[in-house]
């Protein structure tokens, strides 16, 4: 069975003819080449594959496609500026150390991102709480946490430079 | 040691590749397509212990999108995994464990792949498992291998120096435990695979993650002479890697398989894991159960210690039947003690089998050491910091294993952790602190013939340098490590550097990224190769402005005689005046550093590294009496790191490190069930999540070692080393139980608070 659905991507409308079956993650990584969501347990357990839509960070493994449709989904290709100037969110795990290997960074990034949107002045314990289903093994989170807390600095403290 | 100021190394420069990964660009096995690529699946046993009877693979073959399916009858018979060489990549005739290979197919799509491994039939005939590796080791036990005779593997793990009964018979105060640690799995967030694929000529490309591409290269190669392509070439190229943490220290059956499907069905064929697979087939840390006596005089000060162990090795042989040879380390040389004694065995049993992880070893036997050093202290009356005062390691100590010991911090480092944590203070009801140190190779390790790295460094006509390196970057943020001291050594910028390392064809030879190496190897490597380079540029640079070379500087792009304005010159104009001139020279330089350390003799003396890292870690807990469980308040973790390249990445790797250290205390266990993992997922594989997030502090020793690149020594591994046993010591001192097994879960912490309860007062 296959369905068209339409929905905004990055900011873009899109409608694409997609298997009733796929998930949005396998839409997005196999089917448009946006290999910035990652797999990593396909079970909604580690939080690699997380993309925002209609401002909920949600685990595009478990989400299906057709789902996708008439709402808003923004992935981590989206985030930069169009002259490449990175997301405060980016700038900040690059510059605090948040990213070592990388394969969890977009999601740990999508759910920091999904937080702050609409809890800007997020408590650490909120912060926690939100990126508790990412899981990271190289950084022990510390840096991660770090990297969160400067970017909400940032990021209240009169936007992006 | 180098003190001068320093304008690159020393700085917290943000990973090279960090801006890539931030924006979903990095490029890892998981997303890379050939063109014409097919998808590989691989099929596993459902018994631990059983005769294959029959195989159908009839209706595989039959199904529309399978190129082919192979069983172990299509195996090479010399096509052996290992360094033991008793695994073959797909089993014929018996299984001996869940994970073993059973089929593998190539089909047009994975669904297909999947469909078709589910159509394979098979006849199995159970066998009789063996899952208790001390009770492999008895007479009656069934055999894992009948060729092998015994389940004991022939290993060399034996050493005993000084005269350790006379030094128990003359010690003031003895101590024996038991100890046990777990199987634990790496849990990269990438998962493995590879990708395999020939040329006309029967050359062979594999992507794969690998750790060790160029000892990866010398398994593919085997295998292909095994496959009869005799004289061929095999490329490996390295993705960027989801993690390693040791996991990709061998070669795995899923590239030897790939391999020959790809060879047999001439297309490129893909294996990618999913996570059960991860969890099931990708080999653990090595397990142990260890028996330990240590002792000392009255003043506190080591007399003896003597450790036997036995090692689950599984049903095959990877690197975790080697692990002895780092436990050795902190057995002969954590701390001053002469007297040592020490034997390994290895057995075969039905379970998974194990490989190198972040420690090699080392966190295990330092678990037992460290534990048992604090019951010593105890029976002796002494404070347990000053007991490690008392041994701590020093500066031109040569251990009785033969490691000289050149630059060593351990004093500062337990000092450091006393600054940062009121140990000796009072503290509230079901609170402790614990404390434990840790001696790991920081200069190489020569476990391989070689333990070297090359690098091959070329400069263009703008200033720009691009360096091929044998090391390998898998997160840990050697690409920055190399960048930096090569930018110091010739006075540019960071951004100047490309560093290649992703290519067999193209890179040098390097061991692996192992044993905290990279750092120390790779980073000399490189400054070889710049040195040379430098030297050229300043002889050059001499005959321009008219002076010696000793007289030049290279600073932020500018090559200059300091004190005279009129003599300076940006390097990148410099370099065109050099390539551009009659019989013009382009600047290109070699370097292979190979550490000048020493393979371990027949009686394991040599000094295996040439520095040796230190560190002491510092942990306050809180232990819930009434359900057992331990909450982490604090932790301390000082490490004599020689000089930190790059204090950001260093921090990096010590926080995750104790993070690891702390699932490997408290949470992470593979639970089986005669030979089964029964908690192949996140779901139930307790990893630390941000919410268990816990501050620690990470005070940096800096000795400058004398052999390191500007001093640094190897910090890859030393955060994952002390942490259990200062976990376990914390505990204890909390609530007085003592806790000889790991994970530390809340139910044993329950049970051994209630088996003190029922104690009498003593």
């Amino acid at each position: 069975m296959t369905t068209t659905i339409s929905f905004i991507l990055n900011g873009d409308r899109i409608s694409y003819e997609i298997k009733d079956h796929w998930t949005l993650l396998h839409l997005l990584r196999e089917e448009m080449g946006l290999i910035g969501t990652k797999e990593g347990c396909g079970n909604g357990e580690c939080g690699a594959c997380t993309v925002i839509v209609d401002k909920l960070a949600v685990n595009s493994c478990l989400y299906l496609a057709v789902d996708a449709d008439g709402k808003t989904v923004d992935t981590i290709e989206g985030l930069a500026s169009t002259d490449g100037t990175l997301h405060p969110l980016q700038q900040s795990f690059v510059d605090n150390g948040g990213i070592q290997c990388g394969f969890c960074s977009p999601g740990m990034i999508m759910s920091s991102k999904a937080l702050l949107d609409s809890n800007p002045n997020a408590t650490e314990d909120e912060v926690k709480h939100a990126l508790a289903g990412n899981i990271c093994r190289c950084t022990g989170y510390v840096q991660i946490l770090e990297s969160v807390e400067a970017a909400k600095k940032h990021m209240s403290g009169g936007g992006q430079s | 040691m180098n003190l001068k100021e320093l304008n690159v190394v020393g700085k917290r420069i943000p990973k090279l590749d960090a801006a890539k990964k931030a924006m979903g660009r990095a490029e890892y096995i998981q997303d890379i397509k050939l063109p014409g690529m097919v998808y590989g699946k691989i099929l596993y046993s459902r018994y631990a212990h059983a005769n294959i009877v029959k195989m159908d693979t009839s209706r595989a073959r039959a199904l529309p999108g399978v190129l082919c399916v192979l069983t172990g009858d299509d195996v090479p018979k010399k096509m052996r995994m290992g360094f033991y060489k008793d695994n073959p990549p797909l089993k014929k005739g018996k299984v001996c464990s869940f994970r073993d290979e059973v089929a593998a197919v190539a089909a047009i799509s994975p669904e297909i792949a999947k469909t078709a491994l589910d159509m394979i039939e098979i006849q199995y005939e159970e066998l009789p498992g063996i899952f208790d590796p001390e009770k492999a080791m008895e007479p009656d036990s069934p055999l894992v291998h009948d060729y092998h005779k015994t389940n004991v593997l022939n290993l060399p793990w034996k050493l005993h120096y000084g005269d350790v009964e006379k030094a128990e018979k003359e010690s003031a105060f003895v101590v024996e435990e038991r100890f046990t640690t777990q199987w634990v799995s790496h849990c990269c967030l990438g998962t493995s695979g590879a990708i395999a694929l020939f040329d006309s000529s029967n050359n062979l490309t594999i992507y794969t993650n690998t750790q060790i591409p160029s000892l990866a290269q010398k398994d593919f190669l085997e295998s292909l002479k095994a496959m009869g392509l005799e004289n061929k070439r095999a490329r490996v190229i390295k993705p960027i890697i989801g993690g390693g943490f040791g996991s990709k220290l061998d070669t795995y059956a899923y590239e030897h398989i790939a391999i020959l499907l790809a060879h047999a069905c001439r297309r490129p064929v893909k294996i990618l894991f999913d996570r059960v697979e991860e969890f099931k087939a990708i080999s653990t840390r090595q397990p142990t159960v260890i028996y330990i006596k240590q002792g000392c005089d009255k003043n506190g000060k080591l007399t003896f210690r003597d450790m036997r162990m036995v090692l689950d090795n599984g049903a095959y042989t990877s690197w975790g039947a080697t692990t002895p040879s780092v436990m050795m380390m902190p057995i002969t040389s954590l701390y001053r003690v002469e007297n040592v004694r020490y034997e390994a065995k290895c057995v075969y049993t039905n379970n998974t089998y194990s490989q190198a992880m972040r420690g090699y070893g080392n966190p295990q036997a330092t678990f037992a050491i460290e534990s048992t050093i604090d019951m010593l202290a105890q029976k002796a009356g002494i404070d347990r910091v000053e007991m490690r005062r008392i041994n701590r390691n020093q500066p031109g100590d040569l251990t009785p294993q033969g490691f000289k010991i050149s630059s060593c911090g351990l004093s500062e480092c337990i000092d450091a952790v006393e600054k940062e944590m009121d140990i000796k203070g009072p503290r509230e009801k079901g609170v402790g602190f614990g404390i434990a140190s840790l001696i790991h190779v920081g200069g190489g390790a020569r476990i391989y013939k070689s333990d070297g790295c090359g690098a091959i460094l070329k400069m263009d006509d703008y200033g720009k340098v691009d360096i091929f390196t044998g090391g390998t970057d898998m997160g840990q943020g050697l690409d920055n490590i190399t960048a930096q001291i090569v930018a110091e050594e010739l006075g540019l910028l960071v951004e100047d550097i490309n560093v290649v390392h992703s290519d067999t064809d193209v890179c040098p030879w390097d061991v692996g990224a192992h044993a905290s190496r990279s750092t120390f190897v790779a980073g000399n490597a490189a400054l070889g190769a710049a040195k040379k380079v430098k030297a050229v540029i300043l002889e050059e640079a001499a005959k321009t402005f008219g002076v010696s070379p000793d007289q030049i500087v290279m600073k932020a792009r500018n090559i200059f005689v300091p004190g005279d304005a009129e003599k300076t010159m940006p390097i990148d104009k410099l370099l065109r005046k050099v390539h551009f001139s009659p019989q013009g020279k382009m600047l290109m330089a070699d370097y292979f550093y190979d550490p000048d350390n020493e393979n371990m003799g027949k009686d394991m003396k040599g000094n295996m590294s040439v520095t040796y890292a230190f560190g002491a870690h510092g942990v306050k807990v809180r232990v819930d009496e009434e359900t057992g469980k331990v909450e982490v308040l604090d932790y301390v973790a000082a490490h004599d790191v020689g000089r930190a390249i790059n204090p950001l990445l260093l921090e990096g790797q010590v926080y995750g490190g104790v993070v690891m250290g702390l699932g490997y205390a408290l949470t992470e266990e593979v639970v089986t069930r005669d030979g089964k993992n029964m908690n192949p997922n996140f779901r139930d594989y307790k990893l630390f999540t941000a919410k268990d997030a816990v501050r620690i502090k990470a005070p940096v020793v800096e000795t400058y070692d004398e052999y390191g690149p500007f001093g640094a020594k190897g910090i890859g591994e030393p955060g994952c080393v002390p942490t259990a046993p200062a976990v376990a010591n914390a505990i204890y001192d909390a609530v007085g139980v003592r806790i000889t097994t790991l994970p530390i879960t809340p139910e044993k912490v329950l049970a051994a608070l209630k088996e003190k309860k029922k104690r009498p007062l003593n």
